[in-house]
């Protein structure tokens, strides 16, 4: 063929309703055989550019060429006819239908001849009977060749999400396409999934496809793929082999400067109590006990990390102590207040933020805008309310405010007007975390703050948490990374079980600390 | 009693719930297709009067019921078609517009039974109505003969309609395409079929069934067009749609359950006059049991994506 790439696509614009840039003057260049990298942060406009390759997103500007040819994809028909497949980072699967119903869905074989291509073709090859055995014995044919292997009448609802993906695999090649389109695929995979699916993307670069693989994870990338391109606030960086690269490289070119991996937080100056847990007792949600007899401190000025494999009581602990769940029994102790079975608003008015474990859930309504997210929680009082009795929300004060926190906390949107669904999974954790913090609380109960979030969020997060820290504030950090506890922590409390079975300094190995997750005690007082 | 009439009620109420049934039954199916492509239709109520009124004018000026039938199909489907621009096209709410279907159908049905036979309340009678196929051999078998010896096309339809509904949703291209679209049309879209045809095709197929619905009690089962003759039958059937699980066959057996309550209820009225005072009482009691069923008893699983317009161009 003519061209050596695959895929160019040329100065690729594109603007969403609303007026927020997600690619300006892109250029993208995939070698047929290829595995390419597409780097970048949340919102850096990597999925939007795929998405526009696969005929699902119209551009505003530029050119694209599939192997030397010039082409204007109207649907993801165009695209599939050239041979190109997409799997979504959220699987295109309808969980009710088969496996083989899902597969088919669109280029679905029938029985009987083809009928011409008139409106009458059309509606005939609609309503005639789907050939479901032909589609079983190809899906069985195309799982034996790559060593997809998968039960094609099983229903999707009663798959792992591993298994999903390879049914989004299969789809695409059902479709005939030599170019893999892969968004973030290793995100909701175990280890060892992960592991299964790179073996087969190495698979299918020997069989000469090409495969332009979206994440934001540097090891996979340095991992399987041959050349990188890194996007940035929808612009684009550059392109480089794997090979005379790094890590850090990468990292810096995702995140504009130097990424620090680890944080410097300088020693801690520990002032009174802030928060006292005495014997702690809590049931879940199926009133079964999960915090049985829990004890500890907060200092001001202090992190206290919360180490531990998730489900070992952690979320009621922080439920306990924010007020969402009446604990048994037990004493919690905030700025020398009482605040056991208080309700949330009085917590919070004692002083203490949530940064919840579930931004999405319980820290924004993603149907309301930036500004109204900002005000949850505190909107009930001045400076947010005035009037008789504070009935009137005071809409000056809050455009103000929430234009100060959009820019102090770079929550990166179009105005504080949009929608928080609207945001990246980053900015949206920092307007959580810009509305928790502003009021310099004197107790942040931050549950799993980093989870999720890509490189530069991750860090903004943490040296946020860090800058509180300083400035006086007791941090009860709970987190299932260990090394975000470790890194961030000044004590860290080891749960287990319901128990808090040790207390150790931010010096101690991820060995044993890891030993004492899993419930080997020995030697623990 | 005697000893033959326990046995003549039971063949008259069997009979009576196929009539009940019927237009039940494919307004029920045509809310099906609705509903399955994503699309709520409230507005079966609307199209049923459209069709009941368009088959009784239209056979009333050309003296060809079959005619009149056709023009009720076009005339639901039509209503229908409008339902299917405002949600599907303008992403438009769709209770509201379900709603403005409603009244609409009411409104210019009641105008035109005025225009077209200059009364009020109730059309001329129509004489050609659709004939009723007599199947001689039957028609004395207890039980069964009252109601298939002497049957209305239209009952057959309903019959050969849930199971030609059950092989296209199930069997079909169109099918599939239909059910992707109410469970997660963006999976629809990705595959490279038109999320907005594939739905607005279900709806306006929706329409076609319920004008055929309300033709039959204009001119099949009934020989006149009255005022709001559908009398909340639009209503039934979206409640024996959910009843029937969206299924096809789900549906005919909800409807055919609800017909038999009818029929209960007019046997009931007919037979028992010592009951008469407490009439609609009794008229109430099925609709009762059909809140205690859906409440209690069964779960029933609408399609994820039902009265979800797509946007294409969100921001993921």
């Amino acid at each position: 063929m003519s061209s050596q790439y695959a895929v160019e696509m040329i100065n690729i614009h594109k603007t969403f309703p609303g007026g927020v840039y997600a690619n300006q003057g892109v250029t993208l260049k995939v070698k047929r055989g290829e595995v390419h990298g597409l780097l970048g942060e949340n919102g850096a406009g990597k999925t939007t550019l795929m998405n526009i390759l696969y005929g699902l997103l119209n551009r505003d500007k530029g050119e694209i060429i599939i192997n030397g040819e010039h082409v204007e994809f109207e649907s993801p028909t165009d695209a599939i006819s050239k041979g190109i497949g997409m799997v979504h980072q959220h699987f295109k699967l309808i969980p009710p239908l088969t496996v083989v119903e899902n597969v088919v869905l669109g280029s679905e074989p029938i029985f009987g001849r083809t009928f011409g291509r008139g409106i009458i073709g059309k509606i005939m090859r609609a309503l005639m009977p789907i050939d479901i055995k032909m589609a079983v014995e190809k899906i069985i044919q195309i799982a034996e060749e790559n060593g997809l292997h998968i039960d094609p009448y099983a229903k999707v609802q009663d798959l792992s999400v591993g298994l999903q993906q390879r049914i989004e695999i299969i789809k695409t090649l059902y479709r005939k396409a030599d170019i893999l389109i892969l968004d973030e695929p290793t995100s909701v995979l175990t280890p060892q999934e992960v592991d299964e699916l790179f073996e087969t993307l190495k698979e299918f670069r020997k069989a000469g496809k090409t495969i332009i693989l979206i994440t934001h994870k540097l090891r996979e990338t340095m991992a399987l793929c041959d050349r990188i391109t890194v996007l940035r606030d929808g612009k684009l960086i550059g392109t480089v082999e794997r090979d005379n690269t790094s890590p850090e490289d990468l990292a810096q070119m995702m995140v504009g400067r130097p990424v620090v991996f680890m944080v410097d937080k300088g020693i801690s100056s520990p002032g009174d109590v802030v928060l006292k847990v005495q014997d702690l007792h809590v049931k879940d949600y199926r009133g079964l006990e999960s915090v049985k007899g829990i004890s500890f401190e907060v200092k001001a000025g202090e992190i206290f990390g919360v180490a531990g494999v998730e489900g070992n009581g952690q979320t009621e602990l922080v439920e306990a102590i924010t007020g969402l769940r009446k604990p048994t029994d037990g004493v919690i102790i905030i700025d020398e207040v009482d605040v056991t079975s208080k309700s949330p608003r009085f917590v919070r008015e004692v002083g203490m933020s949530h940064i919840p474990e579930d931004r999405q859930k319980m820290g924004l309504i993603l149907a309301f805008t930036i500004k109204e997210n900002l005000i949850l929680g505190r909107h009930y009082r001045p400076p947010f309310a005035n009037g008789p009795k504070n009935m009137l929300l005071n809409l000056d004060r809050i455009n103000e405010i929430s234009d100060d926190l959009v820019s102090k906390f770079s929550i990166k949107t179009s105005s504080s007007d949009a929608f928080a669904e609207t945001l990246s999974g980053g900015n949206q954790q920092k307007v959580v975390v810009a509305r928790e913090l502003a009021v310099a609380p004197k107790l942040i109960v931050a549950a799993q703050p980093t989870r999720g979030l890509d490189v530069g969020a991750t860090e903004f997060i943490r040296n946020t948490l860090i800058k509180m820290r300083n400035a006086g504030s007791a941090i009860l950090l709970v987190s299932a990374e260990l090394d975000e506890v470790r890194n961030l922590s000044d004590r860290i409390g080891v749960i287990y079980d319901g128990k808090i079975v040790a207390i150790r300094g931010p010096d101690a190995t991820p060995e044993e600390l890891g030993l004492l997750m899993a419930g080997h005690v020995q030697g623990v007082d | 009693m005697m000893q033959g009439l326990p046995l003549d009620l039971i063949g008259w109420v069997f009979a009576v719930t196929l009539q009940m049934a019927t237009p039940l039954v494919l307004a029920g199916l045509g809310g099906m297709y609705s509903e399955r492509g994503g699309v709520v239709n409230i507005g079966l109520e609307g199209m049923m009067l459209m069709g009941a009124f368009t088959a009784a004018a239209v056979t009333y000026y050309t003296l060809n019921p079959w005619l009149g039938i056709l023009a009720a199909v076009a005339a639901g489907g039509g209503l229908a078609a409008v339902h299917a621009i405002v949600c599907v096209k303008f992403k438009g709410n769709h209770i509201v517009s379900g709603t403005g279907i409603i009244l609409f159908g009411a409104g210019f049905t009641t105008l035109m039974l005025e225009v077209v036979w200059h009364r009020k309340g109730y059309g001329e009678t129509i004489t050609n109505t659709i004939p009723d196929i007599v199947i001689e051999p039957i028609q004395n078998i207890p039980l069964i003969g009252q109601a298939f010896g002497v049957i209305s096309p239209i009952v057959i339809f309903m019959f050969v309609a849930t199971i030609l509904s059950w092989y296209i949703l199930f069997k079909t291209p169109f099918g599939l395409r239909l059910r992707a679209a109410g469970e997660d049309p963006s999976t629809l879209d990705s595959a490279g079929v038109s999320v907005e045809w594939t739905r607005a095709i279900g709806v306006i197929i929706s329409g076609c069934l319920a004008g055929l619905g309300g033709a039959y009690l204009s001119i099949g089962f009934g020989s006149a067009f009255g005022k709001n003759m559908t009398d909340g039958r639009g209503f039934i059937a979206l409640a024996a749609m959910i009843f029937g699980n969206w299924s096809p066959f789900g549906i005919l057996i909800a409807g055919l359950f609800f017909g038999f309550l009818d029929g209960l209820n007019y046997a009931i009225q007919i037979y028992f006059p010592a009951l008469l005072p407490y009439a609609n009482f009794i008229a109430m009691l099925p609709y009762l049991l059909v809140v205690v069923a859906l409440g209690v008893i069964r779960r029933s699983i609408p399609p994820k994506g039902i009265a979800i317009p797509y946007e294409k161009e969100r921001k993921a």
